[in-house]
């Protein structure tokens, strides 16, 4: 029975649901026990998965029960009982609107199912449900819909807050007398032993009250690129607010959640998707995987995997799917004005990752509009980007001969390395002769004593005397010293580990103070302007070695230096990995933190436990007391990186608040419109940092709330803020 | 039953290869084991031309790279087809061997696979020539892997010499 079970649970392969009802359908007409037996297991399941916080799976359960009516195993009042009092936590209050959220949601999404069975037996009732739903999707917040919408434009597709555009379908539907014709239903060709059976009833089910450590799913926006208008030939493409819409979007979503791991068979899976003759089933994929990739706050599965799943997917349909790919993709390109930058980013990466496995062939003059406008708008920016990720992938001379001539402006600059102190012209620099030196005695393998003596002949132009006492910051020292030893190590991204690694202590040295920090970061960047990537690895590398720290990173990224770089791709991966290490970093130490305390617990039940045992009582005594130890000095450690992760957050809402507000008030002395091409990116890279980080920064919400987003604040800026706290209502 | 079963959680890109290095010191069993927890990925079929960024840039999609060691000619101490890229975690790993193996990387099909672990020496081919085993005795031309393979190389010069 649990084999049965488990070899049918739906959660696994929900796309087949229709399938499994029939069997336990036929099972349950042969052997009523079996029936009730599997719908108490079921019950049990579900009481499980919504104590867990699992609430998509239990979506599934919920929608195979429902389709336990229509074969005959559940009877329909009690299924309309179980909806009428997921319905009623519309009525609780002081509840996370994300919680009403889902039991409606739950509720609704089951209809395209079982709808007209429920309708044909309890019309009053189901009248009534719908009626409540309708009245509290009306009553509803939706501060949180702009923050998770890929684009700000309102056409050619609306995207809609995904319980709205459900509704809209439920509406339909209803309209159509619950005429659905999408689904595959087994059962029907059964319907004359089925209909002999005797039904279950469900057993009251009381939904789980509101726990304040609930994690109820995010809302989301429905992705759409496609209408009936896209698919030149063959099947029409079925309306935004039909149900088979609804349908087929929630089967693909369910084969890509089960066989993500398995991109050969996820491909087949989608591409032999039952009923495909009848559907563009090409264009409901590739908008399907699109929506997901797109997902904000994040994707629901890691990046590259859907990058791979297109290209699966184009070997499996050579010639349809790379066409409908393509077309997708000129769409995409023509909607960038509109495009939320963080989406942006994601088709910068899949579009460069996707072209490096087709030689890069692509129809790059179809885009020429481009070129005509400034290069700080998103058409142009994003070529731009896309380049310099092709080139990455690649190397410089073969984006050169890839694009047109006229898109020389776009290409990126060669990644060669600035060398200040190159030759002879450099000689009236203060730091050259120096520099030579340094070089030198580099070459030779100095000692770090020898080299920090050299060192010490480096004027300060910080200073007024020659006296250089002290560990006082010196730029010119950092910059003579880190400027020839890159140099050195130009060569490749592990040369300059390397050199790294050797001369640490002299770069902890000269970088003591939070000034050191950031001059050193200015010195890397001067020399390697030209290549980002080794910028954002060496920063990667000092972070890891602690050669500088995340707060100087962040600094150092909106810093006046930096402004004419500000909507550059690269800043935002360094400044968003850094944010990464740091989360990372507290939460290993947290780990160790409850790892020490598991132990010592063990180790004090031990010692209950062999009570008589006096030599074992010393050493148990002695260990426990070390575990204290060390749970204290863990103790402190967590406190003091969780404060650095505070800091960490504070100082960059703190920067941006500060370059939005410089921004709004110039454009009011100035009557200028503020929606520039800079403020979109600065608003939304704000937003970014909200939603990527969600999880750490709700720890800190008070003092964010206290410190830096109060009701002085812009109302622009604000609002930012106020749509964050929205998604989580 | 159980068989079936297990298909619905399969997960066969990570599934560890048939290759095993014949110069492994450890007992039996030992590099099976290591190479359940590894954090490190064996590439091949690399050009000899693709550069550590190139491979950097790629494996990062998977997660943050640890560090890359460029294969190497052991006679001429140059990249000679293959790498290791190492992770800090096994899970960004396991994401490489289910999303960037198999695809390209420099225009060529790369394939990864489990690795037991850098050690000193490993970065160095193994064919009597210098370079990799399987570029001694291919038969293709492959401009990007120094052309034929080294036996084909020989004959050729040894029947020019001859005649």
């Amino acid at each position: 029975m649990s084999l049965m079970w488990e070899s049918m649970s739906a959660r696994l392969l929900p796309e087949k649901l229709t399938v499994y009802t029939t069997l336990v359908g036929l099972l349950n007409a042969r052997n009523y026990n079996f029936g009730g037996e599997f719908v108490e297991a079921m019950i049990r399941q579900l009481k499980e998965t919504l104590k867990n916080n699992f609430y998509n799976e239990a979506v599934y359960l919920v929608r195979f029960l429902s389709d336990l009516v229509n074969c005959h195993v559940i009877a329909a009042p009690s299924m309309v009982a179980m909806f009428e009092n997921f319905v009623s936590v519309t009525q609780e209050e002081d509840v996370p609107q994300v919680r009403s959220d889902w039991f409606v949601y739950v509720v609704l999404s089951c209809l395209p199912w079982v709808g007209k069975e429920l309708y044909e037996k309890k019309d009053v009732e189901m009248d009534r449900l719908l009626s409540q739903i309708e009245g509290y999707l009306q009553r509803r917040v939706k501060t949180h819909v702009s923050m998770l919408q890929v684009w700000t434009a309102e056409k050619p597709h609306p995207q809609e807050e995904y319980l709205d555009c459900l509704w809209a379908q439920i509406q339909k539907l209803k309209k159509d007398r619950w005429q659905e014709r999408h689904i595959l239903r087994p059962y029907i060709a059964f319907d004359s032993v089925l209909c002999e059976a005797l039904q279950h009833n469900l057993p009251p089910f009381t939904p789980p009250g509101h726990m304040p450590d609930a994690q109820y799913p995010m809302p989301r926006v429905v992705f759409r690129i496609f209408d009936y208008t896209d698919a030149p030939e063959g099947p029409v493409m079925p309306g935004s607010h039909s149900v088979e819409r609804f349908v087929i979007e929630e089967n693909l979503h369910c084969i890509i959640k089960t066989h993500w791991k398995e991109r050969k068979t996820c491909a087949a899976q989608l591409l032999s998707y039952p009923g495909k003759n009848k559907i563009p089933l090409n264009y409901h994929i590739v908008e399907v995987i699109f929506g997901e990739l797109f997902q904000l706050p994040s994707p629901p599965h890691i990046d590259v995997m859907y990058t791979t799943l297109l290209i699966e997917l184009c070997k499996l349909q050579p010639g349809s799917l790379p066409q409908v790919l393509a077309q997708a993709t000129e769409m995409l390109y023509m909607r960038l004005d509109s495009m939320n930058t963080g989406c942006m980013d994601r088709l910068i990466n899949w579009f460069s990752h996707h072209l490096s496995n087709f030689q890069f062939r692509w129809s790059w003059d179809d885009w020429a509009d481009c070129l005509s406008t400034d290069q700080e708008k998103p058409k142009p920016k994003f070529v731009k980007e896309v380049l310099e990720k092709c080139m990455r992938l690649s190397y410089h001379q073969r984006i050169v001969d890839l694009v047109p001539a006229t898109f020389s402006a776009l290409i990126p600059a060669e990644p060669v390395f600035r060398y200040k102190y190159a030759d002879e012209s450099a000689a009236s620099l203060p730091g050259y002769a120096i520099s030579i030196t340094v070089g030198n005695a580099i070459k030779n393998r100095a000692s770090n004593e020898e080299i920090l003596t050299i060192l010490k002949e480096v004027p300060n132009p910080n200073q007024e005397d020659d006296d250089d006492e002290g560990e006082t910051f010196n730029p010119l020292k950092i910059d003579v010293f880190l400027q020839t030893l890159l140099h050195l190590a130009a060569k490749s991204f592990s040369h300059s580990f390397s050199a790294l690694g050797k001369f640490h202590e002299i770069l902890k040295t000269l970088t003591d103070s939070d000034e050191g920090k950031l001059h050193i970061l200015k010195v890397v960047y001067e020399v390697w302007k030209n290549h980002p990537q080794m910028i954002a690895v060496l920063v990667d590398k000092m972070i890891r070695t602690q050669i500088v720290d995340c707060a100087a990173v962040a600094n150092w990224l909106f810093s006046q230096d930096m402004a004419h770089e500000f909507s550059r791709l690269f800043i935002w991966e360094i400044l968003h990995s850094t944010i990464r290490k740091m989360n990372k970093h507290v939460q290993k130490i947290q780990k160790e933190l409850e790892e020490a305390k598991d132990k010592l617990e063990k180790q004090q039940h031990k010692r209950v436990s062999h009570g008589d045992d006096e030599d074992m009582d010393k050493n148990s005594e002695d260990e426990e007391g070390q575990l204290e130890e060390q749970i204290e000095r863990l103790q402190e450690k967590v406190e003091s990186a969780q404060s650095e992760q505070k800091n960490l957050f504070l100082v960059i809402f703190q920067r941006f608040i500060m370059l939005m507000t410089e921004h709004l008030v110039r454009c009011e002395t100035g009557s200028v419109d503020i929606s520039t091409p800079w403020y979109k990116n600065c608003i939304e890279r704000l937003q970014q940092i909200f939603l990527m980080h969600h999880v750490t920064i709700q720890q800190y919400m008070g003092t964010l709330e206290n410190l830096l987003f109060t009701a002085e604040l812009d109302h622009h800026i604000l609002a930012v803020y106020q749509q964050f706290c929205a998604l989580q209502l | 039953m159980s068989v079936k079963l297990h298909a619905l959680y399969s997960d066969s890109y990570v599934d560890i290869g048939q290759y095993r290095d014949q110069h492994f010191k450890g007992q039996l069993g030992e590099q099976e084991k290591l190479l359940k927890q590894s954090h490190t990925l064996y590439v091949g079929n690399l050009s000899f031309y693709t550069t550590e960024e190139q491979v950097h840039e790629l494996f990062s999609k998977s997660g943050d790279v640890k560090r890359i060691i460029i294969g190497l000619d052991k006679v001429k101490k140059t990249a000679c087809g293959f790498c290791f890229v190492e992770y800090y975690t096994r899970a960004d790993a396991e994401n490489a061997m289910r999303f960037i193996n198999g695809t390209r990387l420099d225009d060529r099909i790369i394939r990864t696979d489990w690795d037991a672990g850098f050690k000193e020496g490993r970065q160095y081919g193994r064919g009597k020539s210098g370079g990799q085993v399987r570029d001694e005795y291919r038969q293709d031309y492959d401009p990007a892997r120094g052309g034929y393979g080294k036996l084909a190389q020989h004959r050729t010069t040894e029947a020019l010499n001859s005649f």
